[in-house]
């Protein structure tokens, strides 16, 4: 581990870089490099610089409503937003949610699923892995990738679409919809929505499928590279089914260290905090939440697609169970460690999605009409998600009029946070140590950052557009060399 | 005796629109299938005229004509390009003065501010917002009363005291400072005898009084005002 690089034992001769906005991440980001004379890292940190507020102004407010209101969180997930934020809400009202609204809820969850992961590979991090990573910059783009792999681009392009759609029917909108609420789904599912779904899903399943060849053949073409690239190994956390098997909706959690043993399992998430900690450091916005049996130094852990690839037991469909095989046996047998590894098992996920969509879409239990269900009330809800980034946790306490009183969310990119920064600490060691700074050595560290896909509903109208500026000052203070990334693309110095 | 004869007209843009004696021309104008944009008038109660979106040109002067009764030969301008711009920016006012979240609100879709926003091609708030704190009282165990969207229009005040007969609601205050008061010593709407089967609970324009644990229920696709604007749904005879 890098820990020693997290704060500088003497920071006040040393260079400061900044790059500032990271691209494609929802919201502001910035690292920060202090170097020496000699251009020597010793420290490197991801800093989350914005703040949003919604656990604050979501307080007074009625908690059916709050599921809708949280989910302006994000331009992409907001799904998952939606109903872990229900979920938390079926607590508070005692619901046993029907299984035909149980149903429609994870066919939303897997069209999120789809067109997320599909964002993310297809229009940011595929022009990165295809053209490489310090590739001119105005090829490493969509556009780029649309003028040498227009059958790729399209297929992105499609796959977003076709996820859009699934959300669209389930929840009345492409993008903050408002079909699920306390307790259950306000619709259901025609047969002809089914049936109109259905036309497109073996399209679907097979492109998915041609993108897990596609980030597999890019993987093993170098695989030394792709394994070492940012790596360090670390704990692994994330949701899974009673039996062990893959389950993005609803589970317990499980945790498991770098060396593959479990720390805890099957854990009742409406707890969590026996389990997980948040610690708070003065240098950024963000928490930076731990395992709490692993205390404050070794308790950070990673959540996501290769957290829950590496996690579960199986993936219970056919052809993503396969390809969960073949990367399970890539990584020798236990946990794939790598960065760029998320990559792969994001399309792994990708392919359980469109294969999970298929299959409920031939369920007859969504044209049910029994959708919604309450019980006993009570005053506090927790509603845990797997969040195409990652462990998505919403916990709520209400008072007796039914207002929020308090709220806590920890999202992916929280969790991630610790491993973010190692990630950046790792690149910076491997690319930047000793080195001039370059736009392609920058845009390494925005690689590494990039694998997790941190929450980034900003991200695609920003691909290659984010302006950048990055100093390098001497010991004294004085500059001695800038570069400059305009929004345009072009650099200066 | 019969229905008494309507031969008295009266113009609005050039159309001839007949009325008895009593109407206001807003009446005669709903009558005839004419739409006046309006926001605080209902026709079950007694008219209000404080929204002023209903206003018209009546032989050159404006006048709202919710209240102005209906004269013979009055000349009547309506959906003029100038007085739709007044509207327009009465609403954009009210968006500001008020705190509309509309991506939030359950009553998007079913909100007449929002509709009359939509119908007068509201773009966007133009004026600066007032951000003001307004309160929520959730006290009732039916009903949640949230003043950031109430836009004083006095309908639950007029439903309450005249279909009603409860009083429970009453505008205090002056200016900027004008608000919806509760009529109980607490001023807290649980502490009151009002009812989710109240007249005034279910008249509310925008989304200032909610029926607790509803929010949402209605899908997207079935809202009121989803597939029609606020012109076809406020001339409908069953509309309230």
């Amino acid at each position: 581990m890098t820990f020693n690089l997290e704060t500088a034992a003497h920071p006040e001769n040393l260079k400061r870089i900044v790059i500032e906005p990271v691209t494609r991440v929802e919201g502001h980001g910035k690292v920060t490099l202090l170097l020496d004379e000699d251009n020597r890292v010793h420290q490197a940190r991801f800093h989350i610089v914005e703040f949003r507020g919604f656990e604050k102004f979501v307080q007074g407010r009625p908690f059916w409503e709050v599921p809708v209101l949280v989910q302006r969180l994000c331009g992409i997930c907001p799904v998952s937003h939606n109903l872990a934020a229900c979920k938390a809400m079926d607590m508070i009202i005692g619901a046993t949610v029907p299984a035909a609204a149980d149903k429609l809820r994870r066919l939303m969850h897997m069209g999120q699923i789809l067109q997320s992961h599909a964002l993310h590979f297809f229009h940011l991090s595929a022009p990165d892995l295809l053209f490489g990573f310090d590739a001119a910059v105005g090829k490493r783009n969509i556009a780029g990738l649309a003028a040498a792999y227009p059958d790729i681009a399209r297929q992105g392009v499609a796959l977003r679409r076709y996820g859009q759609e699934v959300i669209r029917l389930t929840s009345g909108k492409r993008v903050h919809g408002t079909g699920v609420i306390s307790g259950g789904m306000n619709k259901n599912l025609s047969r002809d929505e089914c049936d109109y779904l259905l036309k497109e899903i073996e399209q679907v399943i097979a492109w998915s499928q041609a993108a897990v060849e596609l980030i597999k053949a890019i993987y093993r073409e170098r695989p030394d590279f792709h394994n070492s690239f940012g790596s360090y190994r670390s704990s692994f956390m994330s949701l899974v089914r009673a039996d062990g098997a893959l389950d993005l909706y609803h589970g317990g959690l499980r945790a498991r260290d770098e060396h593959g043993q479990t720390i805890f399992d099957h854990v009742d998430y409406t707890h969590y905090w026996d389990y997980i900690h948040e610690e708070v450091k003065s240098w950024s916005y963000m928490k930076f939440p731990f395992i709490r049996a692993r205390g404050r130094e070794q308790g950070w852990y990673r959540v996501g697609p290769l957290a829950r690839i590496n996690n579960c037991d199986f993936i219970p469909t056919q052809r993503a169970e396969a390809e969960r095989k073949i990367f399970k046996e890539f990584g020798g047998g236990s946990a794939t460690q790598a960065t760029l590894a998320y990559h792969w098992a994001r399309m792994i996920e990708m392919l359980h999605a469109a294969e999970a969509i298929q299959e409920l879409l031939h369920d007859p239990d969504l044209q049910s009409d029994d959708l919604v269900s309450s019980g006993e009330r009570q005053l506090r809800g927790v509603g845990v998600i797997e969040a195409p980034r990652g462990t998505l946790i919403h916990h709520y306490r209400i008072n007796e009029d039914e207002q929020i009183v308090r709220a806590n969310l920890i999202v992916a990119t929280t969790h991630n946070n610790q491993a973010m920064n190692e990630a950046v600490r790792q690149v910076a060691l491997q690319y930047l140590d000793g080195q001039q700074i370059t736009e392609g050595l920058l845009n390494h560290i925005e690689v590494a950052i990039r694998a997790f896909d941190p929450c980034l509903s900003c991200a695609t109208h920003a691909l290659g557009k984010m302006p950048l500026e990055v100093e390098l000052l001497d010991a004294a203070g004085t500059l001695i060399q800038r570069l400059i990334k305009d929004s345009d693309g072009r650099h200066r110095t | 005796m019969g229905a008494p004869a309507m031969s008295k007209t009266i113009t609005i843009d050039g159309k001839n629109v007949p009325f008895s004696d009593g109407q206001t021309i807003m009446d005669a104008a709903l009558a005839a299938g004419v739409y006046i944009p309006h926001l605080c008038h209902n026709p079950q109660f007694e008219p209000h005229g404080s929204c002023k979106l209903c206003v018209v040109s009546v032989n050159g002067r404006n006048m709202t004509s919710c209240t102005m009764p209906a004269a013979e030969d009055m000349v009547v301008a309506n959906n003029t390009p100038e007085l739709n711009s007044d509207r327009k920016a009465l609403v954009q006012m009210l968006f500001v003065e008020g705190n509309h979240i509309c991506p939030a609100c359950e009553a998007s879709g079913n909100c007449q501010l929002q509709a009359a926003a939509y119908y007068l091609d509201m773009l966007s708030p133009h004026y600066t917002h007032f951000y003001q704190p307004r309160a929520v009282d959730a006290s009732h165990p039916e009903i949640f009363l949230d003043l950031n969207r109430c836009i004083l229009c006095e309908l639950c005040v007029r439903a309450s005291r005249e279909v009603d007969g409860k009083n429970v609601f009453g505008i205090s205050g002056r200016g900027i400072g004008t608000r919806l008061v509760v009529n109980a010593a607490s001023g807290r709407l649980g502490d009151t005898n009002f009812a989710a089967t109240d007249k005034a609970a279910h008249v509310c324009p925008t989304g200032a009084i909610l029926i607790k644990r509803q929010g949402y229920r209605i899908p997207i696709g079935q809202r009121t005002f989803d597939h029609k604007n606020i012109s076809e749904v406020q001339m409908e005879p069953d509309h309230e």
